[in-house]
């Protein structure tokens, strides 16, 4: 999919909280210490963080690359599976602390972990018409992990938002953009419960490995590329294999994804993680270097992107904390504090 | 405006006093301040008062009170300065009188705090603060008093144990008092290893709050002339106000409230800082007691805590403070903090100050303080 | 419920946001009609950028009602880089390591919760300045 004008990145920005809980403290508790970890440590948002809070975090370091006036921000999107309220939207409380209401749309998105992709596809498109001039895209994530379950190794908190613009402005250009989108229940949540569930296996190939693959090697193709065009490739992850695998199968190597495989010391972070994993290429690229962003999200489906970085990144980029700059900040905490922390005890 | 002088006063002890009520403890001081004077009537009431809405959910205290004590249909009304409220009551009764208005006025200063839960009764005390931008942030009045306490330290170089006589001085003369809250004697060893309440705040550098209720009759001075015993007159009455929030202050270390209404009180008395004898200061935290003799010129900024170390504010010495305990000892029920001050000058200066009288007693200051330093009223009494 | 009251504040709440003064260019926080510095009228907004350095701080452990679930806290007095000194939070710290003169800067975060089902309020804390590499 292309819009009638060309758009690019005008500015992006990450938020990872301070706090980390080693996955080896979740194995400790509930394994005696002998499960296999899927990765390293997860983010924990602290008790006076939420997608808000985030979102506004990421929000303004994205305004910070992108030097634009907030009047003329048209959209402002936030998708996640963990807004703070179920009605009431995070967008509208967003728009207000950047100063860009009020004449402007602003609505949450859901479509699990592809709910920030989905509204950077919504905001391409807006752009793209010409009905605005900027449109802002965040995905971001505080999920929640049943107790003991395979996921609460994993289900870190974090995400991305982007502000899309005209092609003249971008510090990255997208070139085109596919979506492929099937009902597949790998994984949900009815409301009221507070914990998803999932498929367990039924979660790899015929949800994620299916969608992701599919939705890269399509995009390739209609543009005519093969990953050997690409400098780097983000996949969505949910731990380290699924990422690692998909990108076998589709064709890069090991250094393509190194620098936006970031859930080994942050977790999955849900409709953040693909997201996420762009900002950190970002903050490397340099101009001309092609990225590859394919996103999933349970349910399910896959948003694809084919970027490419100009001169312009490497002027901005120094505006706004690096995505590693997060990263590196971190105190560990442990079981019983993280339990506190999540509001899991029950009172 | 013709001068004032004190005629009567009472006070029920400080305690948690389960068995009365926010209305029979006003009455009982009320009536026990009549008694003093040798009256039945007064003309006016004046309640001062801070937490009754919230913590009673009674209002309309002025009416209330002047029922509960017979006194309709006398003029009467509730005031509010928070912590201050109780000498803000007394300012007005002497406005009243002084004016020529009002022949008889009855000041109380009345407060009930032991009816409601820790958490109830701290969010209420942090009315006194700002509540859009100090409350909001879930910060406690202790908390305020905390931040100024630690930023003190940090410019002056003092150690906290330096405070420890401003406490000790205070439960020492508070043991001597039968009204007071507290009648224990505290060590320094007590003050170094109490629990800390808010760093660098320790429970004994904070005031207990507790119910209360303290009057006094103020009348035309000429009526006091025939009673040699009681002849006590107002010479100072001032207050003055600050920024509502400590963040807000010039100096958020120097009370300018305190240095205003104290300099007018001086100049309405004719007198200078030297010549007071002693002085009823608003320890409601020891960090207050410190700042309060720097405003009011009995020490240079920022030594305030030298008159506790060199003995100076003991009874007999050279400024002797809190001597019936002061807000630390005998207590804080807090909009009858005010008038208990009062009180208490009036009784050194009549010689009916029991254990604690002090030998030279012919001026006395009172001090309230209201909130964090938003609202101050100071008042000078000497024997005429 | 304080829904009005919190909404009316909530520019200045989620970005700082305050007042020039037009006269004597002062920069005031919160926004009010007349400057405090000297007495003029002062109107036109301005927003500060959220820096500045820890002036006062302690840690509430006996917190008011409402802010039970979040104790203990740091609290502390704020020197913006602009002038006015504000009363708020201090967030992502150990309180061990709060030291007068830190350097901040200003984030958004929750303020408090009405319960399980009532509102958010949102506002502004204070962090270490963020490391950058």
């Amino acid at each position: 999919m292309r819009p009638t004008r060309a758009v690019g990145l005008v500015g992006y920005g990450a938020y990872v909280p301070r706090l980390r809980l080693p996955a080896k403290e979740v194995a400790r508790v509930w394994s005696e210490g002998a499960a296999l970890l899927p990765i390293r440590e997860k983010s924990v948002p602290g008790l006076d963080e939420d997608v808000i809070t985030m979102s506004i975090e990421a929000t303004r370091n994205a305004l910070a690359r992108a030097q634009i006036p907030v009047e003329e921000i048209g959209a402002l999107w936030v998708g996640s599976e963990s807004h703070p309220y179920a009605v009431k939207p995070t967008s509208t409380v967003v728009a207000e602390a950047i100063g860009a209401v009020p004449y402007l749309l602003a609505a949450d998105w859901e479509f699990a972990c592809k709910a920030g992709s989905e509204a950077l596809q919504a905001a391409i498109g807006m752009v793209g018409a010409g009905m605005m001039r900027y449109a802002i895209a965040v995905g971001m994530d505080t999920a929640q992990a049943r107790p003991g379950d395979a996921l609460e190794y994993t289900a870190g908190a974090g995400g991305a938002a982007f502000i899309v613009g005209p092609q003249e402005e971008a510090l990255a250009e997208i070139e085109a953009s596919l979506s492929f989108v099937t009902d597949t229940p790998d994984f949900w949540r009815r409301p009221g419960a507070k914990y998803p569930q999932h498929g367990q296996r039924f979660t790899g190939e015929p949800a994620y490995f299916r969608h992701v693959t599919t939705a890269g090697r399509e995009l390739m193709q209609a543009l005519g590329r093969t990953p050997a065009d690409y400098r780097f490739a983000v996949l969505h992850q949910p731990n380290t294999k699924f990422p690692q695998r998909a990108a076998e199968l589709l064709g890069f190597s090991p250094e393509q994804t190194r620098a936006g495989l970031l859930v080994p010391e942050i977790g999955n972070t849900y409709a953040g993680a693909a997201l996420i994993g762009l900002t950190a290429i970002l903050d490397e690229a340099e101009a001309g270097d092609r990225v590859l962003l394919i996103s999933f999200g349970s349910g399910a489906g896959s948003d694809a992107f084919s970027l490419q970085v100009t001169p312009l990144l490497a002027e901005r980029r120094t505006a706004a904390p690096r995505t590693r700059d997060y990263i590196a900040r971190r105190k560990e905490i442990d079981y019983g504090v993280y339990v506190r922390t999540r509001g899991k005890l029950s009172m | 405006m013709r001068p004032v002088a004190v005629l009567g006063i009472g006070q029920t002890a400080v305690g948690e006093h389960w068995e009365r009520s926010l209305r029979d403890l006003a009455t009982q001081a009320g009536l026990a301040a009549m008694r003093d004077a040798g009256l039945e009537h007064v003309q006016a009431v004046f309640v001062g008062n801070m937490l009754s809405g919230l913590l009673t959910r009674q209002e309309n205290l002025g009416a209330l009170v002047a029922d509960w004590l017979g006194q309709l249909p006398a003029e009467a009304f509730k005031i509010e300065a928070a912590c201050a409220s109780g000498a803000a009551a007394f300012r007005v009764a002497h406005m009243a009188v002084s004016s020529g208005e009002v022949d008889v006025a009855l000041a109380v200063g009345v407060e009930k705090m032991t009816d409601t839960t820790s958490g109830e009764t701290t969010a209420a005390l942090a009315t006194a603060s700002d509540a859009d931008y100090e409350l909001v942030h879930g910060v406690t009045f202790v908390g305020l008093n905390a931040l100024v306490m630690r930023r003190y330290l940090h410019e002056f170089g003092w150690k906290h144990t330096d405070f420890a006589p401003f406490s000790i001085n205070a439960h020492a003369n508070g043991a001597r008092n039968p009204n007071a809250r507290l009648q224990e004697p505290i060590s320094e060893r007590d003050y170094t290893r109490a629990r800390m309440v808010c760093d660098p705040i320790n429970l004994l550098d904070a005031s207990p709050i507790g119910d209360g209720a303290a009057a006094a009759v103020l009348v035309p001075a000429e009526r006091v002339y025939d009673r040699p015993r009681a002849r006590v007159l107002v010479a100072g009455s001032a207050s003055a106000t600050d920024t509502l929030a400590v963040h807000d202050r010039k100096d958020p270390l120097f009370l300018s409230a305190a240095y205003h209404s104290a300099r007018k009180a001086y100049a309405q008395a004719g007198l200078e800082p030297a010549q007071i004898d002693f002085f009823e200061l608003h320890d409601a935290f020891s960090i207050m007691s410190a700042l309060s003799l720097e405003a009011c010129g009995f020490a240079e900024r920022g030594q305030g805590p030298r008159l506790g170390l060199e003995g100076r504010i003991r009874l007999q010495q050279a400024l002797p403070i809190s001597t019936q305990g002061g807000l630390k000892a005998r207590g804080h029920p807090v909009g009858a903090t005010g008038m208990y001050q009062l009180v208490e000058v009036v009784q050194q200066l009549r010689g009916e100050a029991g254990p604690n009288q002090l030998e030279r007693a012919r001026v006395g200051m009172a001090q309230n303080i209201g909130g964090s330093g938003a609202m101050i009223a100071t008042h000078i009494l000497r024997v005429a | 419920m304080d829904i009005p009251r919190n909404w009316r504040l909530r520019t200045q709440r989620y970005a700082l946001v305050g007042e020039e003064c037009d006269h004597c260019h002062s920069k005031i926080f919160p926004p009010r009609d007349i400057c405090p510095d000297c007495g003029q009228e002062a109107k036109a907004h301005f927003a500060f950028s959220g820096k500045g350095e820890v002036y006062s701080f302690t840690v509430v452990h006996d917190p008011p009602t409402g802010y039970e679930d979040q104790a203990p806290y740091a609290i502390a007095l704020v020197k913006l880089e602009e002038g006015p000194i504000v009363t708020a939070q201090l967030t992502d710290v150990d309180s061990a390591q709060v030291a007068i003169g830190m350097p901040v800067e200003m984030v958004t975060r929750k303020l408090r919760a009405e319960g399980d089902e009532g509102l958010i309020h949102y506002g502004y804390k204070f962090r270490p300045t963020l490391a950058r590499a």
